[in-house]
């Protein structure tokens, strides 16, 4: 794709001029968000804006989501932040941004899916969440009708050509594994196309989190995905800390950022270690099995929970530091260090393992920029963002770091990005042991109302959560977006062209949540 | 390389810990039941075949570790199998969401007798934080008698460990 400027009127003479994206946001009513700006947009304005995202693709689509009467989309600016946009829903229809940025598909599915609204123009408009077996569509409307209809078949995407079969799997899967359905069209041994039907985990938490107050909806926000519960803890922690305008006591946010680090480290040798072992390559899985468990139960003597669940609260955290927790952090990490270049080095002069991740599963750098894909997915192929650099957040905008990226793409780009990811939280996580000096841990939230975002780099990408409270500081509005969202649709550019038996490793490079999507 | 790894491997102590004890009431009980059944003995082993029914995938995280060198599951017989028509174990976790009630039914169905039912975490148990929701049954017992409940959010390995030997234990005197 092409890169054009956001300034300066194009000449267009069948449609409304086009001005810069970020440009058409700002023209909207500003509403008081912090700490991104959210601007309210009237119809025409939005018009506006999917003709100005059309021509400039610099501007980035983060999410979508909804409440009664209100549809609003998040964007990143690069090398500036983000940018917050709002739309009136018109007669239950909104203007879709699907045709101008793919990404929004599967939220216009799930918008409409939760809260009714229909994304007019859109290119998707099959259910998503809704698989037909809740008591009442649209259960986040004002008024969810009832259905008394029985579940719909769903309808995929099709392929046709000589010899095309289908292998349906799931939702019930042969592994350990969240359930989701893939529906692959082959030709021979390989795969035409791949579509995946997730909502299978829907457990409605969103509506669960309406009119309460966020330090009893944090534990919803933990459990969006337990992987990375921390991650999105704080980002939910966030919203409501700017929506209030409160400021975090200084260990508080180090024990914050540490407890994160080693979400990163468990989760990146986890992973690191099951792609080796879909490949059937064992030692590095058993290997990695083993200091992922050290990193667990230094995490479980040092914060009280193996995955650090509820321990990051709204205005700071729940837990203290334990006794000998940093001693135990310490170690588990040294043993870390020890060995990953060990690791490293039979993970390279293996010519089975090589064979089988090199060239595999490749994302296209222009897709993965059209996506928007965070994390380890997208820096594996040509986008470096990574939130704790870029805008940056405390305590990572004092502390020196290094965001690795590569460019090929495939599962072993992946696997090298997290490798040097493993590096470098090694690092972050002994200087932030190093600066914890005493302090409070806590802060109580004052009962006021407010609209804030939160955005938290997870292992897999920015966690993006944002929040609206009632005077009375109950949550009157609530999202939270996993960076799943626009790395799942990606999985199945990624896996084209590959063999069925190279799904799995594709599938665990990406390693996307279905629970964290599923909402 | 990896041979010099793994011949010091060989000649180094084990990082496998040792088993926990099993609690006597929850053996004693399982027999209990068990006998009052009449099932079948079915020998030292289980075949488990793990179903995430809306879990945040904290629980999976855990099950999963189970397989590590360290806690090394299939030493008591225990393994996870891919179909549950290999399956004597049906390890379900989360608070049953709607949209997973057909598939674990199905699933159920397809284990052939004799055959055990788990719940695993707080989720599985009642539904746990996301009681109330309209999206939800409200735990695996809503759909399936339940056979074992190993709550926890999420239980850690160990409570898993303790929870699948009693079940051993209990399959082993029945």
């Amino acid at each position: 794709m092409s890169a054009s400027e956001p300034t300066g009127a194009q000449p267009a003479p069948a449609r409304p001029r086009a001005a810069g994206a970020a440009a058409t946001i700002r023209a909207g009513r500003q509403q008081a968000c912090r700490p991104y700006p959210r601007f309210l947009l009237e119809a025409g304005q939005w018009r506006g804006l999917v003709v100005a995202l059309r021509d400039d693709p610099t501007l980035e689509l983060l999410g979508l989501w909804a409440e009664a009467g209100l549809v609003h989309a998040a964007f990143h600016q690069p090398n500036e932040g983000l940018l917050l946009a709002s739309v009136a829903v018109a007669e239950r229809h909104y203007p879709a941004l699907s045709p101008v940025r793919p990404g929004a598909i599967r939220f216009e599915r799930m918008v409409h899916d939760l809260w009714g609204h229909v994304a007019e123009g859109g290119t998707d408009a099959r259910p998503w969440l809704d698989h037909g077996r809740w008591a009442a569509s649209a259960p986040m409307s004002a008024r969810p009708p009832a259905v008394t209809t029985p579940p719909p078949q769903p309808e995929f995407l099709g392929a046709e050509g000589e010899g095309v079969h289908q292998i349906q799997v799931g939702p019930v899967h042969a592994g350990v594994i969240e359930p989701a359905h893939f529906r692959f069209h082959v030709q021979g041994e390989t795969v035409v196309r791949l579509e995946a039907r997730l909502g299978y985990l829907h457990k409605g938490t969103l509506a669960l989190m309406l009119g309460k107050s966020p330090r009893l909806a944090a534990r919803f926000a933990a459990r969006l995905s337990g992987d990375s519960t921390v991650a999105h803890s704080w980002a939910f922690a966030t919203a409501a800390e700017q929506a209030l305008g409160v400021v975090v006591p200084p260990r508080a946010v180090l024990l914050r950022a540490i407890a994160a680090e080693l979400e990163r480290l468990h989760n990146h040798l986890n992973d690191w270690g099951a792609v080796c072992g879909d490949a059937s390559f064992v030692w590095p899985q058993a290997r990695c099995g083993v200091l992922r468990e050290g990193v667990l139960r230094a995490a479980a003597l040092a914060f009280g929970h193996r995955l650090m669940m509820d321990l990051v609260v709204p205005g700071g955290v729940a837990r203290d530091l334990a006794p000998g927790g940093t001693a135990a952090i310490r170690a588990a990490l040294a043993a870390v260090a020890q060995e990953l270049p060990g690791l490293q080095r039979v993970y390279e002069s293996h010519a089975s393992l090589q064979d089988r991740v090199v060239t595999t599963g490749t994302l296209a750098p222009a897709l993965a920029a059209a996506f928007a894909a965070g994390g380890f997915v997208g820096r594996a192929s040509g986008r470096g963002f990574d939130c704790r650099k870029l805008p940056g957040y405390a305590p990572y905008n004092t502390m020196a770091f290094t965001v690795p990226v590569q460019v090929a793409g495939d599962v072993d780009a992946r696997l090298q990005v997290r490798m040097a990811e493993l590096h470098q939280s090694l690092a972050l996580v002994e200087s932030l042991l190093a600066r914890l000096a005493p302090g409070p841990l806590k802060l109580d939230l004052p009962q006021a109302g407010g609209e804030g975002v939160g955005l938290v780099e997870s292992f897999r990408g920015e966690a993006l959560h944002w929040m609206q409270l009632d005077d009375g500081g109950l949550i009157r509005a609530v999202f939270l977006r996993d960076p799943s969202w626009l790395q799942w649709p990606l999985l199945e550019a990624a896996i084209e062209g590959n063999i069925v038996a190279d799904f799995p490793l594709c599938n665990k490079s990406f390693n996307c949540s279905y629970s964290g999507v599923d909402l | 390389m990896l041979w010099p790894r793994l011949a010091k491997a060989l000649f180094s102590r084990p990082v496998t810990d040792a088993p926990p004890a099993v609690p006597d009431v929850v053996v004693e009980a399982l027999v209990q039941r068990l006998e009052a059944a009449g099932q079948a003995r079915l020998g030292r082993s289980l075949a488990i075949r793990q179903v995430d029914c809306g879990s945040c995938n904290g629980c999976e995280l855990e099950i999963s570790a189970l397989g590590n060198v360290v806690y090394d599951l299939e030493r008591f017989g225990l393994k996870f199998v891919a179909s549950p028509r290999h399956a004597d174990v049906l390890l379900v976790t989360g608070p049953l969401t709607r949209n997973m009630r057909q598939a674990l039914e199905r699933t159920w169905a397809c284990t052939p007798e004799p055959k055990w039912l788990v719940a695993v975490g707080d989720c599985a148990t009642d539904g746990g934080v996301f009681k109330g929701s309209y999206a939800i049954e409200g735990g695996i017992g809503e759909a399936l008698p339940v056979d074992l409940v190993i709550p926890g959010c999420p239980p850690t390995p160990t409570q898993l460990l303790e929870g699948l030997l009693a079940l051993l234990e209990a399959q082993a005197s029945g």
